[in-house]
């Protein structure tokens, strides 16, 4: 496997404006001979889809929800950064590249990330053009706020909803070209096979959800856009039908996967409540500007929390992190709080959650005033928990989140398969081993408004001989018939297991051995469970119905099939990363405080995975790191 | 807790439906009403029975893919809740609750409890935006919006999408919808200059998706899990009022 990053020469703050000026491109005649896929309708793939297709191109775009409008991006809450210093409190595009590198604990490419930083306020503009409604000032001037992990304020929000809105006005700009002919819109659809022809990506084999029918779409390029694969650990923030499937087939036609360990659990989640349980609700990070996060002193304290005097609380993200307090990064305040949880300190029912306080905020600003900032989330708090956040304490716990890792790309977001493309949460590209808050939603955007429409253009510049794709060409056969194969297999076991019930056992194990904390015997022991977890579930599922029809049972078992692999990688990548960064935290390797121990003289490197062949162990390839501009160094919050 | 269940089974989009008696018992009252069907479901498929299909994705009140009609009511008992927040701690012990897809001409039952609202994607795509496009868009701050303004547009903006309003309306009207939609756009100065003859073009889509017409009887507003008031639908009327005296 071939790993050239293709980072353009010149100074960091050139590379992309040197790209943009020199990059091949397509006359606009040309460009509507030129046919798009685009797997995934949130940010990611709706503005791509959008942008692509006002360009002149032909696209298909597809999901697997009932209306593009409902792909997850919709649930992100908090906010979207872009370094507009707004604020006038320092921010630049260099700062919030620096932020964004050292979030990510050195472990990501620099050109990638200051150009990430460079289209952040382009977006905002963007988005307040299609009618976005963001938090305003009285005189009428956009508002900001605080996320983690940062010193300035740079974040842009609409409430508690800022997801959503952006998801709308890319949503918007997509249902304006589906108008106008220039995309086909395929909701209820999903992708279950990549579809290679002498090398590069031509095509996708899709299952229409409401029917059953498997179809052929063909295409001179492909891009996946089908977010992270959190869900992995079944009890998660994400959406139930978010999944690997897309990458992970992607993967096993050669496309590197990067990263695959680098999961964020996000620290302010609602804590389990039951075995029953199938998501744990995310409430955002912008609450920790106002909230405090504390638990009591003494360890099993069973009084409720408004009778635990001050002094007899522990504000210990405050306490060990003076100079970031309740906004230390993610990863940061997840492992403090699992710290606290497994001390015994934890609180609620099932002692398995810490505090998160607004007494003080509401003393300080009135209840008015966090009413507005936070009332949608105070409100789902209530409705989910019965209980009122304004008059005791919210009860929070770590959760898995986001995907770091995906498939790997290079700077023009090219997979290892020419013609295959990546672009949001499911490659592995700007966030290193920890993605700062609000900078997912801000990605998703930048890469496919403003990066992809000008790198696919540089690939497609060189199809235009290529003429019409074909989805009669044999590789359209063989890939629609494994298809098939594996829909009879899954339907032909008829075993006494449920496909929920196998995905729960390898996400309570992926969650105990490659979660929060891992380490070598766990991770060892995890690849061997793994295997006989498969193993079982070859043997012994059951799923009912027939694949001819309306079936979503089968549709959840071929997802936890490729969950059942990916795991398996995921856990190869945690053991061979013997240091500690970001989210990846071994437990062998910390400083003396308990901090995470990076080892950069053997481990400045992105592990990129590739696919060997059923049951083989996947054979591990290394991107250097290389750090010009800036020099990477204790990353500490304190 | 015990509870009864009677719940639309559907084998598809032409077959004849039917209500269908299941019995549960050890709900446990923090349960969400969907994680109570997914006990149900794998008793059914424990069973060698089909599921119950019913749509859900995001499981926390924002993507406006869930949505059950819940003894007579959109989305179930609780104001300003999707089917997807409801908990079961607000049945009794012993209750027995029908369950029904959202119902409307527009809405085709694809099966069980899963609808087909493909009808609000095309209304949305007949006007429901602002004719920009990528890399046009001046500096964000060059135009102010006011705070109160810009509110108002966001109380609209937060439709999900569900149907409920439909759903609920004698009419099966999807004004409160496209009210929302119209509304968001045209309080904003981007929206303006599309404003009226954005509400022309989304009426006229609402109208050949087969959906009726709004009576104001307001059961839609009542229903709203975003809690999106009727006023969207009046000033929807007003900017399809004035794109008739505009095409004069």
């Amino acid at each position: 496997m071939k790993l050239d990053a293709k980072i353009p020469e010149g100074p960091l703050q050139e590379k992309w404006s040197r790209y943009k000026a020199t990059c091949r491109l397509v006359s606009p005649n040309n460009k509507k001979k030129l046919d798009i896929i685009v797997v995934g309708t949130g940010l990611a793939g709706s503005s791509a889809a959008a942008s692509l297709a006002e360009m002149g191109y032909r696209v298909k775009t597809f999901c697997f929800q009932d209306s593009p409008r409902r792909a997850h991006s919709v649930a992100a809450q908090g906010g979207v950064n872009a370094s507009k210093n707004y604020q006038n409190d320092g921010d630049s595009a260099f700062r919030m590249f620096y932020d964004t590198l050292k979030g990510g604990d050195f472990r990501a490419r620099e050109a990638n990330v200051y150009r990430l930083a460079e289209c952040s306020a382009n977006l905002i503009d963007q988005a307040v053009a299609q009618g976005v409604p963001f938090a305003r000032e009285y005189g009428g001037y956009l508002a900001n706020r605080s996320f983690g992990g940062v010193q300035v304020s740079r974040t842009f929000y609409a409430r508690g909803q800022t997801g959503q809105q952006l998801l709308l006005g890319a949503y918007s700009a997509l249902s304006r070209q589906v108008a106008e002919g220039n995309v086909q819109l395929f909701a209820r659809h999903e992708m279950l096979d990549l579809v290679v022809i002498d090398g590069k990506a031509r095509g996708i084999i899709a299952r229409n959800l409401d029917t059953g029918e498997i179809e052929r779409h063909a295409a001179h390029t492909v891009v996946l856009a089908t977010g992270g694969y959190g869900k992995i650990y079944y009890l998660s923030t994400l959406a139930m039908g978010c999944n690997g499937s897309a990458i992970w087939r992607a993967h096993k036609k050669g496309a590197g996967f990067a990263a695959a360990s680098w999961t964020q659990i996000h620290p302010t989640c609602l804590p389990q409540s039951g075995a029953y349980q199938s998501k744990l609700t995310l409430m955002s990070e912008s609450l920790r500007n106002d909230g405090r996060i504390w638990v009591p002193k003494k360890a099993g304290d069973d009084r409720p929390p408004g009778e635990i005097p001050e002094e007899e609380r522990d504000y210990y993200l405050e306490r060990r992190y003076p100079a970031f307090g309740n906004l230390a990064p993610r990863d940061i305040a997840s492992r403090a709080a699992k710290e606290r949880i497994d001390a015994g300190f934890g609180v609620g029912p099932q002692r398995n959650a810490v505090y998160l306080d607004f007494a003080h905020a509401i003393e300080e600003y009135g209840i008015d005033t966090i009413r507005e900032r936070y009332g949608n989330l105070f409100r789902m708090y209530e409705k989910i928990t019965g209980h009122n956040a304004y008059k005791r304490p919210m009860m929070i716990s770590p959760a898995a989140h986001f995907s770091m890792g995906g498939l790997w790309v290079d700077y023009e977001l090219m997979t290892t398969i020419p013609g295959l493309f990546a672009i949001g949460e499911c490659n592995f590209s700007d966030h290193g081993a920890n993605r700062l808050g609000a900078n997912s939603l801000l990605q998703a955007c930048v890469d496919g408004y403003f990066i992809l429409p000008y790198t696919i253009g540089s690939y497609l510049a060189g199809e235009l001989g290529t003429g019409k794709i074909s989805p009669e060409a044999p590789e359209f056969d063989a890939a629609e018939q494994a298809v098939r194969d594996q829909l009879a297999r899954l339907l032909s076991i008829q075993g006494s297991r449920t496909a929920t019930d196998y995905h729960k056992e390898l996400g309570a194990l992926l969650y105990d051995k490659c979660g929060v904390l891992r380490t070598r015997e766990g991770l060892q022991q995890a690849i061997d469970d793994i295997r006989a977890l498969r193993a079982d579930f070859w043997q012994n599922l059951k799923v009912p119905g027939s694949a001819a029809q309306v079936n979503s049972e089968l549709e959840k078992a071929g997802r936890v099939a490729d969950y059942l692999e990916l795991a398996e990688v995921m856990c190869y990548d945690a053991l061979t990363r013997e240091e500690s960064c970001g989210a990846h935290f071994r437990e062998e390797y910390q400083t003396a405080e308990g901090e995470a121990q990076r080892r950069d003289g053997e481990f400045q490197f992105v592990s990129v995975w590739g696919y060997t062949g059923p049951e083989e162990e996947p054979e591990l390839h290394r991107e250097g790191l290389v750090f010009q501009t800036i020099q990477p160094s204790v990353r500490s919050y304190k | 807790m015990r509870i009864q269940l009677k719940i639309w089974r559907q084998e598809n989009a032409r077959a004849q439906g039917r209500m269908v008696d299941y019995e549960l018992a050890d709900i446990n009252p923090e349960m969400s009403f969907l994680e109570m069907l997914d006990v149900l479901n794998e008793q059914l498929i424990q069973r060698g029975d089909m599921p119950v299909e019913f749509d859900h994705d995001c499981r926390e009140g924002i993507c406006g893919q869930c949505g059950l009609f819940i003894n007579g009511r959109a989305h179930g008992p609780q104001a300003a809740t999707t089917t997807c927040q409801l908990h079961m701690r607000h049945f009794r012990d012993g209750d027995t609750i029908y369950v029904e897809p959202f119902r409307s001409r527009a809405f085709p039952v694809i099966k069980d409890l899963r609808i087909d609202r493909s009808a609000f994607d095309r209304i949305i795509q007949a006007g429901g935006y602002i004719s920009t496009r990528t890399g046009d868009a001046p500096e964000a701050n060059a135009l102010p919006i006011g705070h109160k303004v810009a509110e108002a547009a966001f109380d609209a903006a937060a439709c999900i999408g569900c149907g409920a309003c439909v759903a609920t309306c004698k009419n099966a009207s999807a004004a409160l919808f496209t009210g929302a939609k119209v509304s968001h756009l045209a309080m904003l100065p981007q929206g303006r200059p599309e404003a009226a003859e954005r509400a022309r073009k989304m009426v006229q889509q609402m109208e050949d998706e087969g959906f009726g017409h709004c009576t104001n009887t307001g059961a839609c507003e009542v229903e709203c899990p975003q809690e999106i008031s009727i006023r969207h639908i009046a000033r929807m009327n007003f900017e399809y009022n004035r794109a008739g005296v505009l095409r004069k």
